[in-house]
């Protein structure tokens, strides 16, 4: 294999860029005029959101469990096991909730949507669809990017729930914890900002997800090893994006709200 | 027998004697690979250009450009008498409204259906329905696949796909047909099936037409033969006649080494082509 210099590496990184800038930023500009392909973006909301709700549901459900058992045993040491609730309540919602919801809407729909298109460009449908007068950003990137942020907002909310009602489960069954105790501190725990935080976050994921799945699938080369390639590229990039914008949105939001 | 599917218009009001697509000077190169160095060459209206030449040789590229898919490095390219080169997005689309193109490996969209992706450009258009259909059954008609209509793409053989590709093609009623390698791997009874295809499209609606084949025998049968309104089916041209308006073009590393009449590349005397042709 030929080793790449660094600095044709670093042209190539720089492009990449500038390509990945330029795709969300023409799929961002076609949402704003026609045609617009509301069937594809409904099509689309369905295999996103119905589809991943199986994974996003387990997901959280699981998280809340595992966090309220974890939080008990360090809680128990201060006498605060009271306050477990708040623990997986504040956790959920500000955290795990819209990291985990995107890494596993990522590792689904972002490797989805990388080799659905990545098939297409080598197969020439991409060329076909652009020859029959059919601009491909506007049909395939522009109704995923739309369908991955809404409908990513609502599987957090759901992951969300069901990760408190998993904790909520874990306390009362295991722990012997009181249950209309636990939702109380959990309710009282929450201010306005941790939720606008917890939302905020799966805009930024779905953009992310729907943006990284499309360029690598719309940038394969290489026949089917290269859809291969794609596909991985893309699971990596977005969910190690995922994790940045997360660290980012979060320092931005205690800037904000002060918590 | 078919009806003719398409009807002759020159678009853009492009007067007879300019030609439908104009090549002048086109280079391009991917990565440090020149593919085609200064290519010029004119097709004019209800001529059949057929490009031969090595596999590598830049045919597929050529065809390409000629529908505004990828832009050359320099030169100009002139279809239906307008400058393509730095069109913008919308008025491409105007121009590709016009094209119908066969690709090499059909590329018809799997997730469809035989009568969605004929029917995609008239639903892109926003036609009626029942215009639409009665329009795909016109096309599959044509192409004697009428009752693959309900079929997916992975349940036909690769020569139906191909036949689906050419309904797809002419389904617009297109002023140019780019016909990317329309026989590439198939056998050679299939390859007649869609040459006779091509010879009844371009004798029943002497569409202008560029088309790429590895096959000298396909090429030299669209020159030397034609379609019989009457059998329904292709037929010598008698007295060893030659199609008028069948011309080739003949590519090699780039560049273009011949570019004329049939008669004058079967009299040819470049060593090159002659080894070529044999």
């Amino acid at each position: 294999m030929p080793i790449t210099s660094p600095g044709v590496y670093a042209k190539q990184f720089v492009g990449s860029v500038q390509d990945y800038s330029l795709l969300a930023g023409r799929a961002i500009g076609d949402l704003f005029t026609p045609p617009r392909y509301i069937g594809d973006t409904i099509t689309q909301m369905d295999s996103i959101g119905v589809g991943s709700l199986p994974i996003v549901v387990l997901t959280g459900f699981f998280t809340g469990c595992v966090l309220a058992l974890q939080a008990a045993v360090s809680l128990k040491e201060f006498g605060a096991v009271n306050m477990t609730g708040r623990l997986v309540a504040l956790s959920m919602v500000k955290e795990l909730g819209p990291v985990l919801t995107g890494l596993m809407v990522s590792g689904r729909n972002a490797s989805g949507m990388a080799s659905e298109l990545g098939s297409m460009k080598v197969s020439e449908q991409i060329d076909a669809m652009r020859a029959l007068g059919t601009d491909p950003v506007r049909k395939l990137v522009s109704p995923r990017l739309v369908a991955t942020i809404v409908m990513l907002f609502f599987l957090t909310i759901i992951s969300d729930a069901c990760g408190t009602a998993g904790g909520a489960l874990v306390s009362v069954v295991i722990l012997k914890l009181n249950g209309p105790a636990f939702f109380h501190t959990a309710y009282m725990s929450l201010q306005g900002g941790d939720v606008v935080e917890g939302l905020v976050k799966p805009l930024f994921s779905g953009f992310i997800i729907a943006t990284t799945g499309c360029f690598y699938g719309l940038s394969t080369t290489g026949g089917t090893r290269g859809v291969g390639r794609s596909t991985t590229q893309a699971v990596v990039v977005s969910s190690v994006l995922i994790i940045l914008v997360d660290f980012l949105v979060t320092q931005l939001m205690i800037g904000i709200f002060g918590r | 027998m078919a009806k003719p599917v398409a009807a002759p218009t020159i678009p853009f009001e492009l007067s007879p004697d300019m030609p439908v697509v104009e090549f002048r000077d086109v280079s391009i190169a991917f990565e440090s690979n020149q593919v085609l160095c200064n290519v010029s060459f004119q097709v004019f209206h209800g001529e059949t250009r057929i490009i031969l030449g090595p596999a590598g040789g830049g045919k597929s590229t050529l065809l390409k450009l000629a529908n505004g898919l990828i832009q050359p490095d320099s030169g100009e390219i002139y279809v239906f008498g307008r400058p393509i080169i730095g069109m913008s997005g919308r008025e491409i689309f105007e121009i590709r409204a016009h094209v119908g193109m066969v690709f090499q490996e059909s590329a018809l969209f799997d997730s469809l259906t035989v009568e969605d992706n004929v029917a995609y450009r008239l639903q892109e258009q926003h036609l009626p329905e029942d215009e639409i259909h009665k329009r795909v059954v016109e096309a599959l008609r044509f192409v004697e696949l009428e009752q693959a209509i309900a079929k997916f793409p992975s349940e036909l053989s690769g020569g139906m796909r191909r036949r689906v590709s050419i309904a797809r093609a002419i389904i617009s009623r297109p002023d140019l047909i780019l016909y990317d390698s329309p026989t590439g791997g198939l056998d050679p009874i299939t390859s007649n099936t869609i040459i006779e295809l091509v010879v009844k499209q371009r004798d029943v609606s002497q569409t202008t037409s560029l088309l790429i084949t590895h096959r000298l025998q396909d090429a030299f049968t669209m020159a030397t033969h034609r379609f019989n309104a009457a059998t329904g089916h292709m037929e010598p041209i008698p007295d060893k006649g030659l199609d008028p308006s069948t011309r080739f073009l003949v590519l090699n590393d780039g560049r273009i080494v011949f570019d004329g009449t049939t008669r004058e590349l079967t009299h040819t005397q470049d060593p090159w082509l002659r080894a070529y042709l044999q």
